[in-house]
């Protein structure tokens, strides 16, 4: 820990970055203290992903700072880099499982990859984890043999299993039953908890959010539009916010992508 | 004369399009014997790809060598023994296998069965984000999964097209032998005197295993590449076994005019 | 597929690559009866090599000892001088005489060796000093012509 406050583990400063010359983010701030499940909303295309993709790394910004743990992402190298990864954890929309290895294999390898530890060591640590989400009895299987609810379960023990000091969900309940997103919701919470993660879910599920969130923040034109508590999210009247949690078509965002007059176009010569 | 510009233009973006390819490939080339060394280490998934793309290939090299082994020997037959020269039909088959047949067929083959499966791996990998899963826990694609694929296809294809020559001798020798009844002893010796093991059977090697860096670099950079759809890796497979094809046949022969140029 | 069982199937790739070397190597290639580094060098000049080629074959009584490593001209005296490796079990007296044959009628082009009766040998660099040129088809059938048309020309003085 070199600079940033002790309690705030994420740390965005004008941030612009964009994958094109249009910028996605546009001078966003925000801070994420330690310990907190913090859910990011917004319309497609505002820039929840990418958000995630800056703090890991993948991509870098345009302008202003990125701290996480106190370390500047865009400016390590590549090797500090992969060093905040491997404690970070990510999980992906559809889990992103490796086809070729079995739900065992899979959770043994980032053990495998990072660590050196002995293979009775890692079978106990990767029985250890597979019984933190259920699926103790799903080891033998293939990925494609597991439903979504399970697929994202074993993704989740795979993303812990190095005891990431932060854990970022991209859309983790997306195609996933009634069932299945109330178990995955509860896991987050849970496992927030016992291991005094950070958590970050990038999202469109107001419902279970609300239920396990500490904290949201909507995100629109690059910036943060709203910075919330759960209760404030069920209780707002803001137009924008009930279009989001009230499922409305149109509103302050356009079912229509910006056009000239309908009219106009259709006599208009080609 | 618009048409005319216009034909000019495609023609024009069409070459540069092929030149950033060619530099992206020659990059990602350079990028991957960056990290070739410490790919060794990862031993159990070289050996692991190595099955995969060689020891899955073996039934279809085995079969497609017999055959063409033996239809060499009726067809060898037919024009040698107008010349009355039906004996040396195993010199004509070892030599057209191994200095040829055996490492091109086997590199076309392997394109197909080999080839044609990485590439379609790597791109469902990539389309269902699980490259970028690995790289997210800090292990780097490229080494894991990418150089294993490459480096199996340099061991697996000379091995491959050993036996694919092997195999085609042995079906040469069924059918000239034992079938049309060319002596067995003429068969071998004519065989031995004509074929040297430097410059044909090590040059034929060589030629394999230059084949295999082609068909495996072509393979892995299009699954790497491909665009992370269904229609994306269906068409970064067709052009894996276009490219590898067209790759391996061109190599031959300027490989072959190298080698045997000085021979005659 | 276990870790095993897919060592155990690469390994048996493995080993039959390497039955197909030794194959190619004893069986297709010939590489334990004669290999191409021993036994030692001698030279012989032809006025003409004929269709004689690199690696072919040198016969002794139609016994293959050696074979032909290189094959050049001599700028000077525009003989074609061609180098050929013996093998060391077989010697050959300094009077041997060289020879450009053709195996078959139409067959390939060979070097014959026919030793003589000298007690001194041939060692590493020496030279064959008695060489009988390949003979060239049409260089036959011209003086076959040619002694036909002297005998009848002469049948009629």
């Amino acid at each position: 820990m070199t600079a940033g406050s002790e309690t705030d583990l994420i740390t965005l400063r004008d941030v612009r970055f964009g994958y094109t010359d249009r910028a996605v983010l546009d001078g966003l701030n925000l801070t994420v203290p330690r310990g907190q499940i913090l859910a990011i909303m917004g319309g497609s295309g505002s820039g929840k992903t990418s958000l995630l993709s800056l703090l890991s790394g993948r991509n870098k910004i345009w302008s202003g700072s990125v701290k996480v743990d106190g370390l500047e992402v865009g400016s390590l190298n590549r090797r500090a880099l992969y060093d905040l990864r491997a404690r970070m954890g990510m999980l992906f929309q559809f889990g992103a499982l490796f086809t070729d290895l079995s739900v065992f294999d899979n959770i043994a390898f980032p053990y495998r990859e990072k660590t050196d530890l002995p293979e009775p060591v890692i079978r106990d640590l990767v029985l250890m984890k597979l019984e933190a989400v259920g699926l103790r009895g799903a080891a033998r299987l293939m990925p494609s043999q597991l439903s979504g609810g399970m697929a994202r379960r074993v993704a989740l023990a795979r993303a812990i299993a190095l005891d990431p000091m932060l854990m970022m969900y991209d859309e983790p309940f997306t195609g996933l039953d009634p069932i299945s997103i109330g178990i995955v919701g509860q896991l987050i919470q849970r496992l927030n908890a016992t291991f005094g993660l950070t958590s970050i879910i990038v999202t469109h599920d107001l419902t279970e959010t609300l239920r396990i969130a500490h904290r949201v923040v909507i995100i629109s034109e690059g910036k943060v539009y709203r910075d919330l508590t759960p209760a404030d999210v069920r209780e707002s009247q803001d137009p924008f916010i009930r279009q989001f949690a009230d499922g409305l078509p149109d509103g302050p965002v356009p079912f229509h992508v910006a056009a000239p007059p309908y009219a106009e176009e259709l006599l208009s010569a080609p | 004369m618009n048409r005319f510009l216009d034909f000019i233009e495609g023609l024009g973006a069409g070459i540069t399009g092929k030149l950033d390819r060619l530099g992206r490939g020659a990059m990602f080339f350079a990028a991957l014997l960056r990290i070739l060394l410490p790919t060794f280490k990862r031993f159990h998934e070289n050996i692991r790809q190595v099955y995969f793309a060689g020891v899955r290939s073996l039934a279809i090299i085995v079969v497609s060598g017999l055959f063409v082994g033996m239809v060499l020997a009726i067809q060898g037959y037919e024009v040698l023994q107008r010349f009355g020269s039906a004996e040396s039909l195993g010199s004509l088959v070892a030599l057209s296998l191994v200095r040829e047949l055996g490492p091109v067929v086997a590199a076309l083959l392997f394109a197909g069965r080999a080839g044609s499966a990485v590439t379609a791996e790597i791109g469902l990998m990539a389309a269902t984000e699980q490259l970028a899963a690995m790289d997210l826990m800090a292990v780097d694609p490229m080494a894991r999964v990418v150089a294993p694929r490459f480096v199996a296809a340099i061991i697996s294809l000379p091995i491959l097209a050993l036996i694919f020559s092997s195999a085609g001798i042995i079906g040469a020798y069924l059918v000239g032998v034992e079938l049309i009844g060319i002596d067995a002893g003429a068969f071998w010796s004519q065989m031995q005197s004509s074929v040297d093991f430097k410059l044909d059977i090590l040059n034929g090697l060589y030629k394999a295993i230059v084949f295999g860096v082609a068909v495996g670099l072509i393979s892995v950079y299009e699954g790497y590449h491909a665009n992370p759809t269904a229609e994306g890796v269906s068409s970064a497979t067709t052009r894996t076994v276009v490219i590898s094809s067209l790759s391996v046949l061109i190599l031959d022969f300027v490989m072959t005019v190298l080698m045997f140029r000085g021979l005659n | 597929m276990t870790r095993s069982r897919t060592n155990l199937a690469v390994g048996f790739f493995v080993a039959l690559g390497m039955a197909a070397v030794v194959f190619m190597a004893l069986k297709v290639g010939n590489l334990a009866s004669f290999d191409n580094g021993a036994g030692y060098r001698l030279e012989a000049r032809f006025d003409n090599i004929g269709g004689l080629k690199v690696r072919a074959p040198v016969k002794s009584a139609g016994v293959v000892v050696g074979r032909i490593e290189a094959i050049f001209l001599d700028g000077e005296t525009y003989e074609g001088v061609v180098q050929l490796r013996i093998r060391p079990e077989f010697r050959f007296t300094s009077d041997t005489i060289a020879a450009i044959l053709t195996s078959g009628l139409l067959g390939e082009q060979y070097l014959s060796l026919e030793a003589g009766g000298d007690p001194r040998y041939l060692i590493e660099g020496d030279r064959i000093t008695k060489t009988q040129s390949a003979m060239v088809l049409e260089k036959m059938i011209g003086q076959f012509l040619y002694s036909k048309a002297s005998e009848s020309s002469g049948d009629r003085k």
